[in-house]
C-alpha cells in the first residue's frame, strides 16, 4: 500500500500497462523530453528514462498529426496513449477526434478496432479561456468515444488500465486541481486526490459509479473536482440543515452508470447534477432528460444544475472563483428542491 | 521515359487490366448512377487511372494505403474485389463496409485499405501513424496516402509530412494533381508551380512525374517504395494529371479552360499504356479485346452481385459502433 498523488498513479498505471504490452506506448508533446518535464502535468515524468524514447514518443507542436498519428497506429494494432497539454487543444485535433477515431469501425463494418486512449486535462485554473475549459460534453455528444473521468489517485490508475486495454478510443479527462504536482508545477487550489494504492495490480471497469457517501434526502451527482465541493456542501448540508444528501461519482460518461444513479434518485426523490462544463447542452442536461422520462414518477422536485456559466472562462481570480461552481452554489440548489 | 522492357511482362499486363478495369468500373457506375440505382453521389477516377494502378503494382498485399472521397479506383488498383466494391456502392449488407461506409469509404483492410477518408487531408495524419506502427513494430512495409492537390493546403498535410520527415517513416504521399480543387484551378489556391516543391520544406525527396503515363509512375512510386523500405525516409511523389469527368454528381466542367481541357483529355493515359506496350510488342491487338471482354463480363457479374445482395438488416444499423458490443 502506497500513497499516491492522480498524477503519480496515472505514471504507475502507464508503466504497468506499457511493462504488461509492449503494444502500448505514449505519444504526445514534450512528454519524453530527457531532462524535461513528463508532460504539461508531470504524468510520464521519467517513463522515458525506463521505456526510452521510441514508446514514450515526443512529438512536433502538431494536435491533428499527433492525434492522427495515433488513431492511424491503434489502427495496425498498437495501442497508444496520446496526450494534448490541454484538453482546449483537442479543437485543433477535431477532425481526427470526431471525424475518424470514433466512426472508423462503423465505417469499416467492424473490421476495424481503434484501441486508443486519449488523455486530456480539463480544468479552469488562472490561464484564461483557452487553457480553462471542461470538454467533456462535446465529446459526451459524439457516439463512439468512451469517456473516463476520475476523481482520486485511486480511480485514476484503475480506469486508466481499463482505457488502455479497450478495443475502443478512449477520451481520459483529468482534472489539473486533482493531479497533486507540488513544488513549482504545483497548480493554485489544488485539492488533494491521493489515495492509498494496493500494491497488487486491479481495474475499474467502466460504467459502474461509486456511491462516495450516502444520504437519504437528495442524491448529488458530480465528476472529477465538482465531487469534492459536493461532498463538502453535503457536509454543510447535514449539519446546517440536517439534509442527508447522496454524493455520487459516475466515474465514466460513457458509459453511464444510470442503474446506479436511477436507484439513488429512487431512494432519495431528488436530484441535483454538478459539472465545471459550461450550462447550456452540458451532459448534465442530458442525464436530467433521461432521468425526467425514465423515473418521473420517483422525483419530488425537478432536477436542479450547477454548472459553469454560459460564458468563456474569465482571467482574474475573483470572476474565475465565481465561474467555476462551488460548494456554495451547489447548497443553494439543494435548498431550492425542499 | 521509362524503359517498359525492364518490366516484367505479367507486370505490366497487370497494370494494363487494372487500368481498363478501373475505366470500364467507372463509365458503369456513372451510367448507372445517372439512370438512378446508385444512391448518394459519386466522385469517379476516369482519368487517373495510371496512378492508383502504377503505385499499387509497386506494393505488397501488407503495405497499405489510405485513400480519399474518390476511392474507386484506389480499391480496385489494391485488390478489394469487384463484387463487394459495387455491393458497397449499391449500400448492401455484401459490401466491402456492410453497406456503411458507401461510395466515400470504400475499402478492406484484409487488403490493406482501411475505409477511404473523405475529409479532404483527414487521411494523411493516419497514414503517418500507419508509418509510425511500421517503424514500431520492425516491419518493412510501407503506407501510402492518396491526395488530391487540394488537400496539399490543409494544415494536416503539414502536420503529417513534418512528421513523417522527422521520423523518417515508411510512408509515400502520393498526390495526384488534377489542377481543380472541386471547380478551383489550384493557380488560385497555390503559389508555387508543384506540389512536390513543397517537399524541400520538410527535408524530405519530392519528385514529380506525368501521372498519365502508368510506367512513369511505376517506376517513380517503386523509388520510392524502395527508398522508405530501405530506411530512407518518405517521399512526396506529385502525379499530374487530369479528371475526365466532373469533380461529382451534376458537374459539367464549364468552369474549366477549354484549350486546357481539350490537351488533357488528348493524353488518356490508357491509350498512352495501350500504344506503348503494343509498340513494344508486348500487347496484341487479340489480348487488348480479351482483356476488355475479361473485364466486361468481371462488372456485369460484379453488378449481377450487388443487385441480387440484400440491404443490411435493420438491427445492422446498431452494430459494428462498440468492440466490445454484445450481440
Amino acid at each position: 500500500m502506497e500513497r499516491l498523488t492522480v498524477a503519480q498513479a496515472l505514471r504507475e498505471a502507464i508503466r504497468e500497462e506499457m511493462r504488461r504490452d509492449e503494444r502500448v506506448f505514449c505519444i504526445g508533446e514534450d512528454i519524453g523530453v530527457t531532462k524535461g518535464f513528463g508532460g504539461a502535468f508531470t504524468v510520464t515524468l521519467g517513463l522515458s528514462d525506463e521505456f526510452g524514447h521510441e514508446r514514450i514518443l515526443d512529438t512536433p507542436i502538431s494536435e491533428t498529426g499527433l492525434v492522427g498519428a495515433a488513431i492511424g497506429a491503434a489502427m495496425m494494432g498498437l495501442r497508444p496513449i496520446a496526450d494534448v497539454q490541454y484538453s482546449d487543444f483537442l479543437f485543433c485535433a477535431m477532425d481526427q477526434v470526431i471525424n475518424q477515431a470514433p466512426k472508423m469501425r462503423y465505417m469499416s463494418g467492424g473490421k476495424i478496432a481503434v484501441p486508443l486512449v486519449l488523455r486530456a486535462p480539463v480544468g479552469a485554473t488562472q490561464r484564461g479561456a483557452q487553457h480553462a475549459q471542461s470538454v467533456e460534453s462535446y465529446f459526451f455528444h459524439c457516439p463512439g468515444w468512451k469517456i473516463a473521468c476520475p476523481s482520486n489517485a485511486y480511480d485514476a490508475k484503475g480506469l486508466l488500465k481499463t482505457a488502455v486495454r479497450d478495443n475502443n478510443p478512449v477520451l481520459f479527462f483529468e482534472h489539473k486541481k486533482l493531479y497533486g504536482a507540488k513544488g513549482i508545477r504545483k497548480v493554485s487550489g489544488s485539492i488533494d486526490a491521493s489515495s492509498d494504492i494496493p500494491d497488487q495490480e486491479y481495474l475499474i471497469p467502466f460504467g459502474e459509479a461509486k456511491i462516495l457517501k450516502e444520504g437519504k434526502d437528495i442524491t448529488i451527482l458530480a465528476t472529477l473536482r465538482m465531487v469534492y465541493e459536493s461532498l463538502w456542501a453535503a457536509e454543510e448540508l447535514e449539519a446546517e440543515k440536517g439534509i442527508s444528501a447522496e454524493v455520487l461519482d459516475p466515474r465514466t460518461l460513457v458509459p453511464f452508470d444510470y442503474e446506479t444513479l436511477y436507484g439513488s434518485v429512487k431512494k432519495t426523490g431528488r436530484l441535483v447534477i454538478v459539472h465545471e462544463d459550461t450550462f447550456t447542452g452540458g451532459w448534465g442536461a442530458e442525464i436530467a432528460a433521461r432521468v425526467g422520462s425514465d423515473i418521473f414518477d420517483y422525483l419530488d422536485a425537478p432536477v436542479n444544475r450547477v454548472c459553469a456559466p454560459d460564458i468563456p472562462a474569465p482571467f482574474s481570480t475573483p470572476l474565475e472563483e465565481s465561474f467555476v461552481p462551488d460548494r456554495g452554489r451547489i447548497k443553494e440548489a439543494v435548498k431550492k428542491l425542499f | 521515359m521509362a524503359q517498359i522492357k525492364q518490366i516484367p511482362e505479367e507486370i505490366l499486363k497487370s497494370i494494363y487490366r487494372t487500368m481498363v478495369t478501373i475505366r470500364k468500373f467507372e463509365d458503369t457506375v456513372y451510367y448507372m448512377f445517372l439512370e438512378g440505382k446508385l444512391p448518394g453521389t459519386v466522385h469517379l477516377y476516369q482519368g487517373q487511372e495510371a496512378i492508383a494502378a502504377g503505385v499499387c503494382a509497386s506494393l505488397r498485399k501488407e503495405d497499405v494505403i489510405f485513400s480519399t472521397h474518390r476511392a474507386d479506383g484506389h480499391a480496385i488498383a489494391k485488390g478489394v474485389s469487384l463484387d463487394s466494391c459495387m455491393a458497397e456502392l449499391f449500400g448492401k449488407a455484401t459490401g466491402c463496409c456492410k453497406g456503411k461506409g458507401g461510395a466515400m469509404h470504400l475499402g478492406d483492410i484484409d487488403v490493406g485499405m482501411p475505409p477511404a477518408i473523405a475529409i479532404v487531408g483527414g487521411g494523411l495524419p493516419l497514414a503517418a501513424g500507419c508509418g509510425l506502427a511500421f517503424r514500431y513494430m520492425k516491419r518493412d512495409n510501407v503506407s501510402v496516402a492518396f491526395f488530391g492537390d487540394g488537400a496539399a493546403n490543409e494544415g494536416a498535410f503539414h502536420e503529417s509530412l513534418n512528421m513523417a520527415a522527422v521520423w523518417n517513416l515508411s510512408v509515400i504521399y502520393v498526390c495526384e494533381n488534377n489542377l481543380y480543387g472541386a471547380s478551383t484551378h489550384i493557380s488560385k489556391v497555390m503559389k508555387v508551380k508543384n506540389v512536390a516543391d513543397r517537399a524541400v520544406a520538410y527535408g524530405i525527396t519530392g519528385v514529380i512525374v506525368d501521372g498519365n503515363d502508368v510506367f512513369e509512375v511505376y517506376r517513380a512510386a517503386g523509388e520510392a517504395v524502395k527508398r522508405a523500405r530501405s530506411g530512407k525516409g518518405p517521399t512526396l511523389l506529385e502525379c499530374k494529371t487530369y479528371r475526365r469527368g466532373g469533380h461529382s454528381r451534376g458537374d459539367s466542367n464549364l468552369y474549366r479552360d477549354k484549350k486546357e481541357e481539350a490537351e488533357w483529355l488528348a493524353r488518356d493515359p490508357l491509350v498512352i499504356a495501350r500504344e506503348k506496350m503494343t509498340k513494344e510488342g508486348i500487347l496484341s491487338e487479340m489480348e487488348i479485346k480479351d482483356i476488355e471482354e475479361q473485364v466486361k463480363v468481371e462488372i456485369e457479374k460484379s453488378i449481377k452481385f450487388a443487385e441480387e445482395s440484400p440491404f443490411p438488416d435493420e438491427k445492422e444499423m446498431f452494430k459494428d459502433l462498440w468492440a466490445d458490443q454484445k450481440g
